[in-house]
């Protein structure tokens, strides 16, 4: 059934909702103004003090400096090693947390082993341990399987850590599946694998798209894990940018750090921005249900 | 041979026993239909026969061999779910032809098959669709269809009209009993629809709380039913139930009395009546027979006008009669009308055990 739309009438209290609105909006967008404009200014602008101004000369130097020549304590090649180590991070850092948590959703929905119940409960438990409780442990334990400060090992840290979130979020949109399509799939003969593959996995994109939000966005701005885990080799790009801003030597260049820090988050803003919808239906399918 | 032969078959769900006990044989070609309320335990007895719920104890076989532990796809059955189950992302004739592609079945086999299902329930021009694009007719169509695809001896379906509308609902069970006629397989059908169960079965089971009332052709579970249960889930109006006793005095015929004296003449008895049993005595509707100069009278208290028939209710002798009434006649509500009870029809219940006498 479909309302007439009501007709628009500006109360006071609407008035009041889109003042306090737009001054939030002010508000949270200020220093994202104050950022890109200051790493468009050369830094004898910035000396000025003028923090709102608009730059006099624009420059895209401090941009080409933050990705390719600011230092790092000896090394000076800016945050685009960062950038890829992130990328080789995030990469299977998405894709496997994702698979494993389908097929884990997939069997605790539909299969339902043994216990299937109590170990969910388990895994669950796991989402509201603190990782700095399990850091340390985690070192040794790597480091005991000669995985510690390298691109597997920090992949495996991050697949265990999103466990509970991806399985919690496929096991959730399989239950809104009927069972009568998994018996019925189990009556034409299909197996544990079968049915995953050719029947739920081509039934879950809407939930994959989530799925891959959450982890890209998650992992990008992960900052400890990539110190911890990663290695010297790996540093992800938010380790990175620390180290490029606090190098302590020489002049603070407020452009390129500017510059370097919204590069950094470039890939989490730009898939916010993209799929705004589906992030918040993510949150809401995982929040809701269960 | 019988078809499917269900012995012992004992079923729970964690400390809760749903099923106790069960014993029931489907013979060759027949269509059994599992009829009760809801919880009755027939759809999960229609479940552990498809394999697809885990049995505590019993044996279950199909086609002579046993197939308590078998995989659902070795038992050679194909199933119809009430939600149609269609595979949402494939087109009709992937539908139907997952089971044998799974199976290994040659292709041009599969072709085959797919075209004569198609053809018998006019899915031809659908093949392409997805199941999403189909009615709620069609989907059950082609959910139908891809049971037949699997050339099982055994179909079961579950409560497969359950969710279509009236009409529409009347249309498929005719073409499942043609279906049915043509294919001559073994079919178990569950639901809570007497009149599914009436129309399509050759032997119906009713059932409650897990266990099996009575089973029969349709005629004789509504002409004689085996307890009191049966008698007021079959028929709609319901049997009309008159507490009442027995006189048996000897040298005189078996009698009712209180309220309504009959002569039970006609009656066939299966235990001997004692004198004095406080009975239960069920009369139908349509054998509630106006007519002036009936040995019984009522005040009607409600005419229902169903078109070619009318359902009257009315009280007498402190009880609530329904009767049907085929003749044209003009009936309203305060009216005193005579009326007969045809006692060759009639149902007689012990009170206590519920029991047909």
């Amino acid at each position: 059934m479909r309302r007439a739309s009501k007709r628009w009438r500006p109360g006071i209290a609407r008035l009041g909702i889109y003042a306090f609105l737009l001054s939030a909006a002010l508000f949270f967008l200020a220093p994202l103004y104050i950022m890109i404009v200051t790493s468009l200014k050369s830094m004898d602008e910035i000396r000025l003090g003028q923090l709102f101004a608009w730059p006099m000369a624009l420059t895209l130097q401090p941009w080409r400096a933050a990705w390719s020549e600011a230092c790092t304590g000896v090394a000076c090649e800016g945050v685009s090693a960062g950038f890829w180590n992130s990328v080789l991070i995030t990469v299977p850092s998405t894709v496997l947390p994702i698979l494993v948590g389908a097929v884990n959703g997939y069997a605790l929905s539909f299969w339902r082993p043994r216990g299937a119940n109590a170990l969910f409960g388990l895994l669950m438990l796991g989402a509201f341990i603190p990782v700095q409780v399990m850091i340390y442990p985690l070192v040794k334990m790597l480091a005991a399987i000669s995985l510690y400060s390298s691109l597997p090992g920090i992949v495996l840290v991050h697949l265990i850590f999103s466990m509970p979130v991806m399985t919690l979020l496929f096991r959730n949109y399989y239950a809104g599946i009927p069972a009568e399509l998994f018996k019925a799939a189990r009556i034409d003969g299909g197996g544990f694998w079968r049915i995953f593959v050719q029947l739920m996995l081509p039934m879950s994109p809407p939930i994959i798209i989530v799925a891959t939000i959450m982890q890209v966005t998650g992992v990008w701005n992960d900052y400890i894990l990539g110190l911890v885990f990663a290695g010297r080799d790996h540093l992800p790009m938010t380790v990175q940018l620390n180290n490029v801003i606090n190098t302590t030597t020489g002049e603070r260049l407020y452009n390129l750090n500017m510059a370097a820090t919204i590069l950094t988050s470039l890939v989490p803003l730009l898939v916010y921005f993209a799929s705004g919808r589906w992030f918040v239906r993510g949150i809401a399918a995982g929040a809701v249900k269960g | 041979m019988s078809a499917v032969t269900v012995s012992d078959l004992d079923i729970s769900f964690g400390s809760h026993a749903v099923i106790q006990g069960l014993n029931l044989a489907v013979q060759e070609g027949e269509f059994l239909v599992l009829l009760g309320p809801s919880g009755c335990g027939k759809s999960t007895l229609l479940h552990s026969i498809a394999g697809l719920i885990e049995v505590s104890g019993g044996r279950i076989e199909i086609g002579g061999a046993d197939m308590t532990e078998a995989e659902p796809s070795e038992r050679g059955i194909g199933m119809v779910f009430q939600s149609y189950a269609l595979y949402p992302t494939m087109t009709v004739e992937r539908n139907m032809s997952f089971g044998p592609r799974v199976a290994g079945v040659p292709k041009a086999e599969i072709a085959r098959r797919v075209q004569r299902a198609a053809q018998m329930l006019q899915l031809e021009p659908l093949l392409q669709r997805k199941p999403a694009q189909l009615s709620g007719g069609q989907r059950q169509r082609v959910a139908i269809g891809r049971a037949l695809v699997r050339e099982a001896a055994v179909l079961l379906f579950d409560e497969p009209l359950s969710n279509l509308d009236a009409k529409l609902r009347a249309e498929l069970r005719r073409e499942l009993k043609l279906l049915h006629q043509q294919l001559g397989a073994t079919m178990i059908y569950v639901t809570h629809d007497q009149v599914e169960a009436m129309t399509l079965a050759s032997r119906i089971v009713v059932m409650k709380g897990g266990v099996i009332q009575q089973v029969g052709a349709p005629g004789e579970v509504y002409e004689r039913p085996a307890n009191l249960f049966v008698a007021g889930f079959l028929g709609a109006p319901g049997m009309n139930f008159v507490p009442a006793r027995l006189s048996c005095k000897p040298g005189a015929p078996v009698r009712l009395v209180q309220p309504f004296e009959l002569d039970l003449g006609g009656y066939e008895f299966l235990a001997a009546p004692v004198h004095g049993q406080a009975v239960v005595a069920g009369i139908r509707p349509e054998h509630v027979q106006l007519r002036a100069g009936g040995a019984f009278s009522g005040r009607i208290e409600l005419v229902e006008p169903m078109g070619n028939h009318q359902v009257v209710w009315m009280a007498s002798a402190g009880h609530s009669l329904a009767a049907l009434v085929h003749e044209a006649l003009v009936l309203r509500a305060g009216q005193v009308v005579e009326f007969d009870l045809d006692v060759s029809r009639l149902s007689l219940f012990d009170a206590d055990s519920e029991q047909r006498l």
